[in-house]
């Protein structure tokens, strides 16, 4: 069921890509990796196809790992409540150079729009502030969001977390690659690492 | 009471270090960076030189799955790392593992069991019973080390494996390796 007034999730996207510039970006297992395909293929593109929960901690283990490059998770509300634990887990390490962008449909579109908790119950940017998270935001107009977008190459004031209510229709899928070594080897590659 | 036995006799290897320093030493020549954890006795002495390194981050956890996916992205992003958790964290890490399938990862985890040797806590005994045989189906390759005399060429062989030719590999730390759990005295 959608309400009115709520934002085209690729809109948001390619909005906040627009000038990404040299940020790793991360998509969750679902919509929001088709999303971010949506908005152009990259290098830096690391697409999630499974492993549902780990988005936001494999955006952690970027993010130390590359402390002067920023890194971006870009994720759904459904795949944010299965690793609300990470949200801790980031409060507590407080990366400088990590964002998370949850585009929140309040339901399952990828399984047949089944509600989630977001719809009348969790509120993720309560608790992502709860857990330590202090810039912790809703976004809700695209002037928001354009805004907000520069924010993300800051590799100096996060961890940061935003909220986006989306609209739940359901798009055509935007298909990325899902072969885990490409997609990982391809990466590393433009961070200056070899195979082994 | 939740003392656990005093450290048997033979506690030190044949170095005179003690084990957990010799997993620290490996680790650090192995140029491990991050070292996500849920905490466990048997891992304390470890976790406390981790945390007091210049050269490793101790990230703990709220769940060991998180552990996976943190170091798959270490990876991604050009750095090693390894788990530390206990074997009732093994169940809470299954689909997460699937990451070191996909992505070929040189994951590494260190595991303190429970649930054999002596164990006084029932509860413990299921996950620790299946322990070997989650990873064994996740893809993942087990060693073992029971007597601290052998940890170091345990770990040796794991890191090895692990970190140069990308076998996701877990070292299971023995229940008489790291003393049973004393509830009652």
């Amino acid at each position: 069921m959608s309400k009115t007034n709520l934002l085209d999730r690729r809109s948001v996207v390619s909005s906040l890509l627009k000038h990404r510039k040299d940020a790793i970006v991360v998509g969750g297992l679902g919509a929001s990796t088709y999303d971010i395909a949506a908005a152009g293929d990259h290098a830096r593109n690391f697409y999630l196809w499974g492993a549902m929960g780990g988005a936001v901690m494999i955006g952690l283990g970027l993010a130390l790992a590359q402390p002067k490059l920023p890194v971006v998770v870009i994720t759904g509300d459904g795949e944010m409540l299965m690793g609300m634990g990470s949200l801790a887990t980031v409060g507590l390490q407080k990366p400088a150079n990590l964002s998370i962008v949850v585009l929140d449909n309040e339901s399952y579109g990828e399984t047949g729009g089944q509600m989630s908790h977001t719809a009348s119950a969790a509120d993720l940017v309560g608790v992502a502030r709860a857990c330590g998270i202090a810039d912790s935001r809703s976004l809700d107009t695209l002037a928001e969001i354009e805004a907000f977008a520069p924010a993300l190459q800051d590799v100096a004031a996060g961890p940061r977390f935003a909220s986006v209510k989306i609209d739940a229709a359901n798009l055509e899928r935007v298909l990325s690659n899902r072969d885990g070594m490409f997609v990982l080897t391809r990466l590393r590659g433009a961070l200056g690492f070899n195979p082994i | 009471m939740h003392a656990r036995a005093d450290a048997p006799a033979d506690q030190a290897t044949d170095q005179g270090s003690s084990w957990p320093e010799d997993i620290f030493a490996i680790l650090q020549r192995f140029d491990v960076r991050q070292v996500p954890y849920v905490p466990d006795a048997g891992h304390s002495e470890l976790i406390q030189r981790v945390l007091k390194s210049s050269t490793m981050r101790g990230i703990p956890l709220t769940t060991e799955e998180e552990g996976v996916a943190l170091l798959a992205g270490a990876w991604a992003g050009g750095q090693r790392g390894v788990l530390l958790m206990q074997s009732s964290g093994v169940g809470n890490c299954i689909n997460m593992l699937s990451l070191t399938q996909i992505f070929r990862l040189p994951f590494l985890t260190l595991v303190t069991m429970r649930g054999e040797w002596g164990e006084f806590n029932p509860w413990q005994v299921p996950m620790g019973s299946s322990t070997q045989g989650v990873f064994e189906l996740s893809g993942i390759k087990v060693l073992r080390a029971s007597h601290p005399q052998e940890v170091r060429e345990v770990m040796e062989a794991a890191a090895s494996q692990a970190y140069n030719a990308c076998t996701p590999t877990a070292v299971l730390l023995s229940q008489r390796l790291i003393g049973t759990k004393v509830f009652v005295k």
